[in-house]
Parts: C-alpha cells; sequence; structure tokens
C-alpha cells in the first residue's frame, strides 16, 4: 500500500508534526506505484512494478537544520525518523542563509491525476510492447522501446499548519525502431498524464515511417542552415538555458542573463518577439502539482514575453535579501506557438534541415549558453516545401539564446517525453535560421 | 555519464529542503555499524530454496546495504549533511529460459520467498515474448568467500566535524586566493555487498568510494564574463586516507599544473583552481584548425571512457540499449575479422577490474564472477568486448568476464563497464619530453564538456586548462578550445604515450545507462598521451 488517501497522508503527517521537539518542523510524503516494460531487439527484456511511500522530515533549531527519511508509518518509525533528523540538526552548524518555514498557504487543485493510467495492468504494457514489435517485425524491422506509468500522491504539511495533498499519474512512451541493415532509424515519444490520450499502434508508425525513410542517408556539408526542429530537438536546449534564469546566478554574475557591470536583464529584451514563454501549473494537458520543492505556492508566472525577460526564479533567501517576491519554481514550461504542425512549417520552408530529435546535449561555454549535441534517429533534406532525401547526422554547436534570437516560425506546441527535459513542457516545433552545424557524424 | 541527477540535487540555487539520493537519511553512527554476515547467508538461502521450489533453473539473491553521505558547502557555509542508507534483497532467477527479478525492502523470510516467487512468475509471463532462451556461461562456485576494497581509513567512521571543516579550508584558501564563488562536495560511498547464487556461491564484499568534486569560480563584473575550474583529483576507490596531502601523490606538470595520484591535497588545488580560473578570464581565444593534442591523464580518462569504454560494451554491441544509450560502431563483424584498426599499433587498451584505487574494482561482479584483466584493443587491432555470463557465449569465450553491477538491491544487474584503460608507452618518456617534440600543439589538463553520437563515432570534448604549444614548449595558457574526434581516426593518431611513470586515474561516478536508468563508477587510467593533427574548433560566442 503505497497510495494514501488524503485523510491518511494528513493523520501521519499530523502525527509527524506533533512529536517534534523542535522550533520548527516541514514533512512531507510521496508515495508511488510504477510499472514498466522494456524491449530491445523485437523482445521483452525486463519489466517490473516498483511500491515506494517516503515520508521526509526536516527540523530546525534556530538557524540548524536536520533532514532524515523513511518508509515506515507506525508510530515507532515516526518517532524514528523525528528523533534522526532532530539528532542531525544538533550536529549541523548555523546555516546563515537559513529561512523560516513557509506560512499557511492557499493550494488550488490542478488536473494531474487521470483515473484510466492509474488502471494500467501488466497485459496493457505487454500489449504495448506487442504493439511496437508486431508491425516492426512485419517490416523487416528492429523496435527497442520502454514503457512507464505511474500513479503518484504527494503531501505536505509544516508546524505553521500548512497542508496540502495531490494524486498524479504519469505515461511515458519512447520507441526506437531501425531497419535490420541498421542503416536506417527512426524514434517517437509520447507523454501524457492520461493514458487513454494514448496510442501505441498509431504512434509507432511515426518511428517505422522515420526508420524506414532514414536509410541511404547522404552527407551534407556543415554549415549555417535553416532548420525545421520537432518539439524534442528544441526541449533539451531551452531546459538547459532555464538555470540562467536564476535570479540569484544573474546577480551573482554567472549567467547569461547577468547585466556587465553588475545586477541582472530583467525585464531587457533578451529573445525575438515571437518568443513568450510561461510556467502555470493549471495548464490543461501539462497541469503540475500546485506548489514547488519548499511547499510555495505555484501561480501562473510570465517568463519571457515577446522575447522580454519577465521574471527570473528568486529563491527564498535571495528574494528575501533582493527585496523581491519568491514565488513556487515552475514545474512545467508553455511555449505559446502558432496553429501549423511541423509538416507544415516544412512545406513553407525553400531550402532546410528536418530534426527529429536532439541528443548527448552537454554545456561547452556556461557564458554564453553554448551547448554542443547531435541530430538523431530521422534527419532530413528539405526542398521547395518537401522532405528530398534523408540526410547524415550532424553535431551542433548552438545556444538557445541565439537560436530564439533566429525564429522565423512557431509551430502548434506539443508535449515532451521525460528524457527530454525535467520539466512537464509544451513546446511548439520551430523554424530557425542560422543553426550551426559543425561536423558530420556518421552514427544511425 | 550522467551528472545530471547528481547536481541537481546539490544544486546551491534550490531551496533548503534537499532530499537524500538513495534510500532513508540515518544518523551518522548507523554508518560505521556493519551488518550481519550470518544472518545474510540464512536470508540469501531462502530465496534461492523459494526459487529453486518455484520452478528456477538458476538463481541469484543479493542482499546489500548502500551507505552513502554528502557534505555540501558554498563559500563559508555548510549547504547540507545528508547520510542516507538503503537495505533490500533483489532475487533474478531463470524460469523456462527467461530471466525474471523482484526486490524487496522486508527482510522478513515471508517477505523474501515471496519476492523470489514474484521473480519466478515474471519470468514465467515474459518467456511468452521470449526468442532465444537465456544461455548462461557455466562457473564454479566459490563456497563462502569475502573481499574488500583495501582502504586505511573508513570516511564513514571519520566525523563530520572534520569533513565540514576541511571543505570550509578549501573554500577560504580558493576565496583568500581571489576566487568569487567556490563550491565543494564531499561525496562517500560504502556498499555492503553479499551475494549467493544456486551455483553455491556465497560472497560477502565490502566497496568503499570517495570523491571530492569543487568549482571555483571568477568573475569580471565590468565585462560581465565569468569562468570556473574545476577540481584536479578523482573519484577513487579509496577511503579518506586519499584526502592525507602527502608530497608523494603530486606531480609536476608543465605549465606549473599540479596533478595527483593515490594522494590529493584540496587546499592546494583550491588556491591554484582560484588563480587559474582568473587567468581564464584573460586568457587569450584559440585559433581554430588542426593541432597536435598532449592530453594529460586527468583529461584523457573521460575520452577514453566515451570513444573506447561505451563502445565496446557487448549490449550496445547487440541493440539492447538501441532506445537509450544506443548501439556501436564497433560491430560484431569488425571483431570476427580480426584486422579492424581502432588505433595506432602503439595503442593497447584493456579492460581490468582488479587495479588497486579503481572505482570498479572489486572481488567479484554482481552475478559472482571473480574479476580479471583482459585486452579489448591490442597493437591497434580489436580483439574483445566487455560481457557478462549471459553474453560471453556470443564472441565464442567460455567463461564470464566479470563486467554485472547493479546501483542498488532493488535494481536488476546487467552489462557495466569496467575500468577500461590505456597502457603506459614501453619506451621511457616524459610529459616534457613529449612536449620537446611538439611543434604546433595545445596541452589540455582536467576534464570538460563532453558529448558524444549513439554509435560512438563523432565526439567532442573541452578540458579546464588549455595551454599553447609552440616549437616543444609552452608559450601561454589559452581559452575556448575544443576537439572533434571520430573514433578511429582519433585513436589512428596517437602518435606517442608516456611511460609508466605518469600513469594516472581518472574516473566518473555517475556513468548511466539502462532504462530505467542505474549508474556505476569506472576508472580509467592512462599516461599522457599525443595525438597529431586533430580538429580543433573555437567555442567562443557573442550573444550580442
Amino acid at each position: 500500500m503505497s497510495i494514501f488517501t488524503e485523510a491518511q497522508a494528513k493523520a501521519i503527517l499530523d502525527k509527524v508534526i506533533k512529536l517534534s521537539k523542535a522550533d520548527e518542523c516541514v514533512a512531507s510524503l510521496e508515495g508511488s506505484v510504477a510499472g514498466n516494460i522494456r524491449y530491445a531487439l523485437n523482445s521483452v527484456s525486463t519489466s517490473g512494478i516498483v511500491s515506494n511511500c517516503e515520508l521526509s522530515v526536516q527540523v530546525a533549531f534556530g538557524k540548524k537544520v536536520g533532514t532524515a527519511t523513511i518508509n515506515e508509518f507506525d508510530d515507532a518509525a515516526l518517532a524514528r525518523v523525528v528523533k534522526r533528523a532532530e539528532d542531525l540538526a544538533k550536529l549541523a552548524p548555523d546555516n546563515p542563509e537559513f529561512i523560516p518555514a513557509i506560512g499557511k498557504q492557499a493550494y488550488t487543485a490542478t488536473p494531474t491525476f487521470a483515473e484510466a493510467t492509474a488502471g494500467i495492468t501488466p497485459e496493457y504494457r505487454a500489449q504495448v510492447a506487442a504493439d511496437s514489435i508486431n508491425p516492426s517485425k512485419a517490416g523487416k524491422l528492429v523496435a527497442a522501446g520502454f514503457f512507464s506509468d505511474a500513479v503518484r500522491f504527494s503531501a505536505v504539511a509544516n508546524s505553521k499548519g500548512n497542508f496540502g495533498y495531490q494524486k498524479s499519474t504519469n505515461v511515458d512512451f519512447t520507441c526506437t525502431v531501425r531497419t535490420d541493415d541498421a542503416r536506417g532509424s527512426g524514434w517517437v515519444a509520447r507523454n501524457v498524464s492520461d493514458v487513454s490520450q494514448f496510442n501505441a499502434k498509431s504512434d509507432i508508425q511515426t518511428a517505422i515511417g522515420k526508420a524506414k525513410a532514414s536509410s541511404d542517408a547522404k552527407a551534407l556539408e556543415p554549415g549555417k542552415y535553416t532548420v525545421i526542429l520537432e518539439p524534442a530537438a528544441s526541449a533539451g536546449l531551452i531546459s538547459f538555458m532555464m538555470q540562467g534564469f536564476d535570479a540569484r546566478s544573474a546577480d551573482e554574475g554567472r549567467s547569461f542573463l547577468t547585466k556587465k557591470g553588475g545586477g541582472n536583464r530583467l525585464g531587457e529584451k533578451v529573445f525575438d518577439d515571437k518568443v513568450t514563454l510561461f510556467a502555470d501549473p493549471a495548464y490543461p494537458g501539462a497541469a503540475v502539482l500546485p506548489w514547488d520543492n519548499d511547499g510555495l505556492k505555484r501561480e501562473r508566472q510570465p517568463i519571457i514575453t515577446n522575447g522580454k525577460v519577465d521574471s527570473l526564479q528568486y529563491s527564498r533567501y535571495w528574494a528575501q535579501l533582493k527585496k523581491a517576491k519568491a514565488l513556487g519554481q515552475p514545474g512545467n514550461l508553455i511555449m505559446v506557438g502558432g496553429t501549423k504542425s511541423t509538416m507544415d512549417l516544412v512545406k513553407g520552408t525553400k531550402k532546410g534541415i528536418l530534426v527529429t530529435r536532439t541528443w548527448y546535449i552537454r554545456s561547452v561555454d556556461p557564458q554564453t549558453v553554448l551547448l554542443t549535441g547531435l541530430t538523431r534517429d530521422g534527419t532530413f533534406y528539405i526542398e521547395n516545401g518537401e522532405i528530398k532525401y534523408p540526410i547524415k547526422n550532424f553535431r551542433w554547436n548552438e545556444s538557445p539564446v541565439i537560436m530564439l534570437n533566429n525564429v522565423d516560425e512557431l509551430g502548434k506546441p506539443e508535449r515532451v517525453g521525460d528524457d527530454e527535459s525535467p520539466f512537464v513542457m509544451l513546446i511548439p516545433p520551430m523554424k530557425i535560421r542560422e543553426f550551426t552545424f559543425t561536423s558530420l557524424s556518421d552514427a544511425v | 555519464m550522467d551528472r545530471r541527477d547528481f547536481l541537481k540535487r546539490t544544486s546551491t540555487s534550490v531551496g533548503a529542503l534537499m532530499l537524500p539520493v538513495y534510500g532513508h537519511a540515518v544518523a551518522a553512527e548507523v554508518l560505521a555499524t556493519p551488518a550481519d554476515k550470518a544472518m545474510r547467508k540464512v536470508l540469501a538461502d531462502i530465496a534461492l530454496n523459494a526459487a529453486t521450489k518455484a520452478g528456477a533453473t538458476y538463481a541469484d539473491a543479493r542482499i546489500g546495504r548502500y551507505l552513502r553521505q554528502f557534505v555540501i558547502t558554498r563559500e563559508t557555509r555548510v549547504e547540507n549533511v545528508v547520510n542516507t542508507e538503503s537495505t533490500g534483497i533483489g532475487i533474478r532467477v531463470i524460469v523456462n529460459g527467461t530471466w525474471g527479478f523482484a526486490a524487496t525492502s522486508d527482510l522478513s523470510p515471508d517477505a523474501i520467498a515471496k519476492a523470489a516467487q514474484q521473480a519466478a512468475a515474471i519470468a514465467k509471463a515474459n518467456s511468452k515474448f521470449q526468442t532465444a532462451p537465456v544461455q548462461l556461461a557455466p562457473t564454479k562456485g566459490v563456497g563462502e568467500v569475502a573481499w574488500a576494497t583495501p582502504i586505511k581509513k573508513n570516511s564513514m567512521e571519520v566525523p563530520i566535524k572534520e569533513k565540514v571543516d576541511l571543505l570550509l579550508a578549501v573554500n577560504n584558501a580558493a576565496l583568500k586566493a581571489g576566487a568569487d564563488y567556490v563550491n565543494s562536495i564531499m561525496f562517500l560511498v560504502n556498499e555492503q555487498k553479499y551475494f549467493a547464487s544456486t551455483d553455491n556461491s556465497y560472497i560477502d564484499q565490502d566497496v568503499h568510494r570517495i570523491w571530492t568534486p569543487m568549482t571555483v569560480t571568477a568573475i569580471d563584473k565590468k565585462s560581465g564574463k565569468f569562468r570556473t575550474r574545476s577540481e584536479f583529483s578523482s573519484p577513487m576507490g579509496m577511503g579518506y586516507e586519499y584526502l592525507d596531502a602527502k608530497a608523494s601523490g603530486k606531480v609536476k606538470l608543465p605549465g606549473g599544473v599540479v596533478g595527483y595520484t593515490n594522494s590529493y591535497d584540496m587546499v592546494e588545488d583550491a588556491v591554484a583552481a582560484a588563480k587559474q580560473a582568473r587567468a581564464k578570464l584573460t586568457a587569450r581565444s584559440v585559433k581554430p584548425g588542426k593541432y597536435d593534442l598532449v592530453l594529460d591523464p586527468s583529461h584523457l580518462w573521460l575520452t577514453i571512457h566515451e570513444s573506447v569504454g561505451h563502445p565496446l560494451e557487448l549490449d550496445r554491441v547487440l541493440g539492447y540499449e538501441a532506445n537509450f544509450a544506443g548501439t556501436s560502431f564497433a560491430t560484431l563483424d569488425k571483431w570476427k575479422g580480426k584486422d579492424f584498426k581502432y588505433g595506432s599499433p602503439i595503442v593497447q587498451l584493456f579492460a581490468d577490474k582488479q587495479q588497486p584505487t579503481t572505482l570498479g574494482a572489486v572481488g567479484y561482479d554482481d552475478e559472482g564472477i571473480a574479476t580479471q584483466r583482459w585486452d579489448l584493443v591490442k597493437d591497434g587491432v580489436l580483439v574483445n568486448y566487455q560481457a557478462i555470463r549471459d553474453q560471453v557465449h556470443i564472441i565464442g569465450e567460455k567463461a564470464s568476464q566479470g563486467c554485472c553491477y547493479a546501483d542498488s538491491w532493488s535494481n536488476v544487474q546487467f552489462q557495466r563497464m569496467a575500468n577500461v584503460s590505456l597502457a603506459p608507452g614501453k619506451a621511457k618518456l616524459t610529459v616534457d619530453e613529449m612536449i620537446k617534440d611538439v611543434e604546433n600543439g595545445i596541452y589540455i589538463v582536467g576534464d570538460g564538456s563532453f558529448s558524444i553520437d549513439q554509435q560512438r563515432y563523432n565526439a567532442q570534448f573541452g578540458g579546464q586548462l588549455f595551454f599553447e604549444i609552440k616549437e616543444g614548449k609552452i608559450t601561454e595558457q589559452i581559452e575556448d578550445v575544443a576537439y572533434q574526434i571520430r573514433t578511429p581516426e582519433f585513436w589512428g593518431a596517437c602518435a606517442a604515450i608516456c611511460d609508466e611513470r605518469d600513469y594516472r586515474f581518472g574516473g566518473s561516478f555517475f556513468d548511466g545507462k539502462g532504462q530505467p536508468s542505474q549508474v556505476s563508477a569506472v576508472s580509467h587510467g592512462s599516461s599522457t598521451t599525443r595525438f597529431n593533427g586533430i580538429n580543433v574548433i573555437n567555442t567562443a560566442r557573442s550573444l550580442g
């Protein structure tokens, strides 16, 4: 039993807070039942179900803080975990940046739970594998994929009377389909909260189509090209860039949003007019919990509006120091786009390159957010609005800040998978000018 | 390698509540208490018997107690101290020629028997999809044996205060030497692992690892420019004695750089880091083009890891990682042909799970196989891979090479990278002598940015410090350097390797692989090595 009801969770958290003799106590309880199935070479390799529930207790004596966790919930266990946190706190040196626990928050429930996902069975997972493997086999292709699903609950409470409880569900699916001669490779990823919006049978056709179409790729010269980036291709770059939105990093002089001479670039226009990005915990199809890791209430928060930096992320300590307001840290990122599909963007492109996804993204220079990575699983040359032929993969060296200054057009936003971003993310396909490819890769 | 998870959890920008990464946070004294061996044998036998009764033709049980401690600091203060403990049993079985796995943290006899039955039931269910039965290479049981990392000082027994004092001394030294910011972390691991199998093996192992990452930042407020320099230590398979700062552990390198072997002077390195980070702010930007690269072991380990370690993992070669980490260019036909030139004739690359002080050193792997050393690339030619019991028949080996590992009792063990290293040159050669021969080159120290494609052909690497070499001499520190390679051409350009006097290890604490993802720790040894005519790009950009 690892999914507690609201009443059960509240009873446990109330007991913990009552047990603590510290100046203040913050506790959280999280439980999940997560299932998965993995397959490769057209055969199931592993599958399993993991149930877990964990209680985390953080206490403070003055500015001394200690944290302990446990996954047993009888009275003796609760007393033990509180004592361990208190013992650690007493050993800890003063934290001069200590900020007292948050006050009572007025959370607004967000639509993070879908009953259908909670009802997924081992047979359903096996069928997802079969729906990937069977059409691949029939087409002389080889499928390797991973399907995972989870039901979770989260509850937070503290000694100042705050309390919140919410359930959530998540489904993540990725499948790589390769031709049996290993000369072509395609990929599909889907991420939803509600499994009734997922259909392996139809989604797998995306990977199958790309695998077949990507054989016999031609080599193009590296250089600057107009690109159509599918949502999965740009999500990793944008997620990386968000680290620079930390107010403290910017104020300390170690972010691309640092101002020459000191301070930060809040309020300045840093991106193309077409770029608008915000966080909204209740956004339909991309909802997240209504509180952040600190228990702070999340609200709709503009981050970039028409290219202007609208907000930076302040920790509670930094907000107090800089007399700014600390808002709940975003759990999702929504980028505003248009109505066109990826293929509509292709149609309007005279010469360019279609990128299915990007891979192995790493920071090269944090000063400019210069990143490097590669294209993978379906890269195609576009001419006069048509996909002409598959091309060999490229290594790219590009900054998302430069990329978001070179926006020609944005399509209809889509939700990207868990592997592409630590955020729940809705990102449009993008048409970008002068994207920098620096070398060719022989990898398929 | 996947540092992302770790960095996320030790990030200085997150709120005060830091959840432990593994298992439950525990009080310090718990970390120093050993687990009971006799009890573990009784519990393991319960698992093996229940599995056999449920139809298993083979079963193994791993009872693990995984202890970890983080001490996280920045500038003059401690951000967090976290102790974690995770204990449980993982049971793996073969039924109908198919693997099944189940794990539980409940170590009562009933729960263990139930988990064994669950593993058997999963194997039976999955056998419907099995195309070929598991072929397990035979192994002789080893009876009751034990192995422990040969540590001198158990890190878990060193008081937290001593660790905090050292890190704060490090930070103060860096600040005094001109750093604007400094983050330093101590990360300590003790895996107490008990393995038992139906082959009559009962193996008790006590594994220790230590890592002290550090980032020193220098800022020029006027220009808005910032630069960092990370530690020149390496994560090691050692106890707290690694931090003893003995003179014998220091290596004087060109460019006024100090490297470290099996003893690290963290305070000294912090001072150097502060000065070198400051120098980076005004260092000349590199002119892109072809250069001869002289790569220090503190840098080359990561290139070996990505361009040799990963492509020679047999599960990747076969396609089992196709949907995540990828496959490999080093396909079976290249190995079968016995003539695939992986590198120049002086290139000898080998796997070794026994080298002392390495992260991968254990007596036995996580399926009970005694560890060993074997060649991967001999005289420049591909000769072997890294494999485990159910794979070695594919490459004609009679016994497993011992590469099986799980990062927790709760995860199933699978093929992981051994320590993969470049053998030192046979002829006497120092780093200074190597540099004397270079007309137009760059000397690179420390690991930086790294990225490689899913078949391990095209890679790009940065570094920590770069020095221009002109006509046999180091001229100045330069910046904005990254080099791009195609793996076989890069190793084919290997022109000289320093001798064993310069042999040092680097390594990764968090090499990621698998779905769900697991981490493993692995070392890579080398001496300073020269590669001719490598493509160097300039990474400086302007944001306008």
